[in-house]
């Protein structure tokens, strides 16, 4: 039976593959579609117009589009992510740093926000129905509620302009000791941790739920085992892979996330790079900030669909 | 958890209890500003009427004033026909294309299935925001593009969910003896599926809406959204940012807006009476 689950994930990946390319595609046409002729911007105002059809030339931006984005998908297989427009270096240069600060970023959120919100999740559910039950839900209704830039004003607000405990503005460049490096993150990551969070508790919460009234608890519970018992020992293994499919798709959502708090921040990561790139125009910048965010967010929900079907026992 | 403690009374045969009825007494009031917004505010929204920015509450400007001096009130009205009425419009888009291509896609089975659910699926790997931000960036902003990114973007949701519900329909009966009647696909899915999957196809309507109206003022905080002069909920929060270290009304006054509408239908969905939410009603 286990060429059954096997098959399953393999199918998976290949769909994934498949997807991956389509999303690359529309990136690239989204992209091309961007108003006014690269050659003619870069060259500004005073160029010929025999200058501006040499660069075309140069640039090949005279070639059919199929073409063009097979020629760009080659690059990008090569790790050359191309030149960026509006100042002329190495896409992969630009992105390098800013892509480490976010995954920083990142990092620091997961760490963070996945055992908090298990813990609030799993307990909440053992105590369902009770004032701490409501509480918890309320909260996180609430949180899912409000947009994200709302979260990070909020926290603005109560941890810089109240208690003046954390500065407004992370600038990564000025940390020197392990205090700069905490008052840097906290906002960014409070803010992430609250979004991210929020999701994570509500599946959690309904995957334990879920299983608690299956039979088999209800056998634990009949033959005398204590409530912590029936939850850890009985219910939990079983919802271990709902809980993790749920802990995938929840960090999916910091690609959103990440997006509003870089710029509210003024965090020099790559949603921030990619957002600016947006107002300069400048093509290949935005067409890899998006492949990487889409690459990301692809990874997170296959990790979460394969996660599934292995936990799936009838599978294995 | 709400339902325990609200009492539940009957009206028009479903009952419904009293979180249901606060949360629709304000989706319905929000829906009236946003249809008579031009005749209410009490001054236009572009005129400065206040010497001072970031003015506070007082006789006159209820909502104080913004970075401007402009009457906040006024642009909050005005500022709800912006984010209710393009969610609305783009939400509906989302819905109707979405159900009507995932009662057909079940209907229909095999290639166009595959093919269909397929793309649906790949488009639905795109983030939304970030889909948002490129389209933004590729065609300019404006409320008749920012309607169709906005349904584009949730039209995927809207298919894999009407999909799933006429997966099952489909497999009833009544539908085979419909097909041996050989009546047409039209009359399939509206005659015979729609019925029985509008319901749950309502509530993720509402809940469709939520995601974009966050959407949205996600994009227009960021800029992104609808240009000025025009502003919605977003929009003004985003130009009254300057205002936060003093907790001026401009900036608190549209976020509670965005929450209060957001939340309640939230709210209302959850307390929606138990026929009508759930999927195999």
């Amino acid at each position: 039976m286990k060429s059954g689950v096997l098959n399953l994930v393999v199918k998976r990946l290949g769909i994934a593959v498949v997807t991956l390319l389509i999303v690359l595609f529309a990136v690239f046409f989204a992209t091309s579609m961007l108003p006014g002729d690269t050659a003619s911007i870069l060259l500004g105002q005073a160029a010929t117009p025999e200058a501006v059809a040499g660069l075309r030339e140069a640039m090949h931006l005279n070639d059919p589009a199929i073409l063009r984005f097979l020629r760009w998908l080659f690059g990008l297989l090569h790790g050359d992510l191309g030149t960026s427009y509006a100042n002329d270096m190495p896409v992969a240069a630009l992105i390098g740093g800013r892509l480490v600060n976010t995954m920083k970023l990142a990092g620091i959120t997961t760490l963070i926000s996945v055992p908090l919100a298990l813990t609030l999740g799993i307990t909440a559910a053992m105590l369902r129905g009770s004032l701490y039950d409501r509480a918890v839900t309320v909260l996180s209704i609430g949180v899912i509620s409000v947009p994200e830039f709302m979260v990070a004003t909020l926290a603005v607000l109560l941890f810089a302009v109240y208690l003046k405990w954390l500065p407004a503005l992370s600038s990564v460049n000025e940390a020197h000791s392990l205090t700069d490096l905490v008052r840097i993150y906290a906002m960014p990551v409070i803010t992430l941790t609250f979004v991210i969070s929020a999701q994570m508790i509500r599946m959690t919460r309904a995957a334990v739920i879920e299983t608690l009234s299956t039979p088999y608890v209800e056998m634990a519970l009949l033959k005398g085992a204590s409530r912590s018992r029936m939850v850890l020992r009985h219910a939990l293994p079983n919802a271990l892979g709902p809980i993790v499919n749920a802990v995938a798709l929840s960090l999916s959502y910091l690609v959103g996330g990440v997006i509003i708090v870089e710029t509210i921040f003024n965090y020099p990561g790559i949603a921030k790079l990619m957002v600016d790139a947006v107002a300069t125009r400048d093509l290949p910048l935005i067409q890899s900030c998006a492949m990487i965010f889409c690459l990301g967010y692809l990874l997170l929900i296959t990790a979460a669909d394969i996660v599934a079907i292995m936990s799936n026992p009838r599978l294995r | 958890m709400a339902r325990a403690i609200a009492s539940r009374r009957s009206f028009l045969g479903h009952s419904y209890n009293l979180v249901g009825v606060v949360a629709s007494l304000v989706i319905l009031a929000w829906t009236l500003v946003a249809i008579f917004a031009p005749t209410i505010i009490p001054h236009p929204i572009g005129d400065i009427v206040d010497d001072d920015y970031f003015g506070p509450m007082r006789q006159g400007l209820w909502l104080g004033s913004d970075y401007l001096g402009r009457d906040m009130l006024s642009r909050v009205l005005m500022g709800a026909r912006y984010t209710v009425g393009i969610s609305l419009a783009a939400v509906s888009i989302a819905c109707f294309s979405g159900v009507v291509l995932g009662m057909l896609a079940a209907v229909t089975g095999g290639w166009f299935d595959t093919c269909l659910s397929r793309f649906l699926d790949a488009m639905n790997s795109i983030p939304s925001k970030l889909f948002g931000l490129v389209v933004v960036a590729a065609v300019g902003s404006s409320i008749p593009v920012l309607i169709l990114t906005l349904a584009v973007i949730y039209i995927p949701g809207a298919y894999r969910f009407a999909r799933a519900l006429a997966v099952n329909i489909n497999t009833m009966d009544f539908m085979t003896v419909a097909r041996v009647r050989g009546e047409s696909t039209a009359y399939l899915i509206g005659s015979e599926i729609l019925p029985n999957i509008i319901r749950p196809v309502l509530a993720d309507f509402g809940l469709r809406f939520v995601f974009i109206v966050l959407l949205l003022s996600g994009l227009s905080f960021l800029g992104l959204g609808l240009q000025p002069p025009l502003a919605d909920w977003g929009a003004l929060v985003r130009e009254n940012i300057g205002g936060l270290p003093f907790a001026a009304p401009a900036v608190v006054v549209p976020s509670l807006a965005i929450a209060s509408l957001t939340i309640s239908v939230n709210l209302l969905i959850d307390n929606l009476p138990q026929k009508i939410r759930d999927r195999d009603a």
